[in-house]
């Protein structure tokens, strides 16, 4: 199959992921992620369908970025459950950055239910290229 | 597949009050899967977007997770007591020069038909798509509502 050819999108269960330090009840998902690099930044786009924007945390500290973001329930108070295929819950990441990241220029956009992350590296480390002049 | 509620039959795929149960089945059907190579599996999964049905007295709300579904990517109908949905989760190429580190986001086209208890108007289906998730509201038909009847005293 070649890359370009949509294939069929097959239907996964949402990794759930134990902390052991909960103290709120309900399931916590670990979202699935997309990590890329150029030259200049990395950007992290993660799935986190049904999180609002004031809803989800990101935080650093020490070189690990968390992301978490709360579900509410999407369900009204009269309704009767039919058919139940997934759960809602928690979202909970963690990714241990290196020290070239900029943590002061981190930029976040929380769109349709994907998060993008945009992590730009730190001037020092962009790879420079230097030009040699002819005499 | 959907799970009717059929005559008088215990609703054990109700979610409450046995949504602990059925969360811990649904483990063990993973675990089977590793083992029996998914004999044990249910039909209903695999068909790609997983969704949660509820109902009230007047309407039935299906709701599916689709995160970065444009809302100009999904085709939805209804008949009857049909609902078809079907799209194309299309993830961008990034421009220029792009390691990936990892990719766990999948792209790709589905579509999914399920049947509803009753009939709906279909006249006054309402969907949405708010922060990746679809909600659509499919008002039952008149002749399928739920009846008060009161008892007259003689």
């Amino acid at each position: 199959m070649t890359e370009s050819e949509s294939k069929a999108l097959q239907s996964k269960e949402k990794v759930t992921l134990n902390i052991a330090e909960q103290t709120k009840p309900g399931v916590v998902f670990t979202p699935a992620v997309d990590i890329f690099e150029t030259d200049k930044e990395l950007t992290l786009l993660a799935d986190m369908p049904g999180v609002k924007s004031e809803n989800l945390n990101i935080g650093i500290n020490k070189n690990v970025l968390t992301m978490s973001g709360e579900v509410e329930p999407p369900e009204g108070e009269n309704e009767t459950d039919v058919l139940m295929e997934y759960e809602t819950g928690k979202y909970f990441r963690e990714f241990t950055l290196s020290n070239e990241i900029d943590q002061g220029k981190i930029d976040a956009v929380l769109k349709d239910g994907v998060l993008r992350l945009t992590l730009p590296k730190v001037e020092a480390v962009t790879p420079r290229k230097i030009a040699v002049k002819t005499a | 597949m959907i799970f009717r509620r059929v005559g008088n039959w215990p609703a054990f795929y109700w979610r409450t009050p046995f949504g602990e149960l059925e969360r811990l089945k649904r483990q063990m059907d993973l675990l089977n899967e590793g083992i029996s190579g998914g004999l044990f599996r249910e039909p209903s999964a695999g068909v790609f977007p997983l969704m949660n049905v509820t109902e009230d007295k007047d309407s039935y709300f299906v709701r599916a997770e689709l995160p970065g579904i444009k809302s100009n990517d999904l085709d939805i109908s209804v008949t009857g007591d049909t609902l078809s949905i079907s799209g194309e989760r299309k993830i961008s190429e990034e421009k220029g020069d792009v390691k990936y580190h990892r990719r766990e986001r999948e792209a790709g086209k589905f579509s999914r038909i399920i049947s509803l208890p009753s009939q709906i108007n279909t006249g006054k289906v309402e969907a949405k798509c708010l922060d990746g998730l679809l909600s659509i509201i499919l008002p039952k038909a008149e002749a399928a509502k739920q009846k008060q009847i009161v008892v007259k005293a003689s």
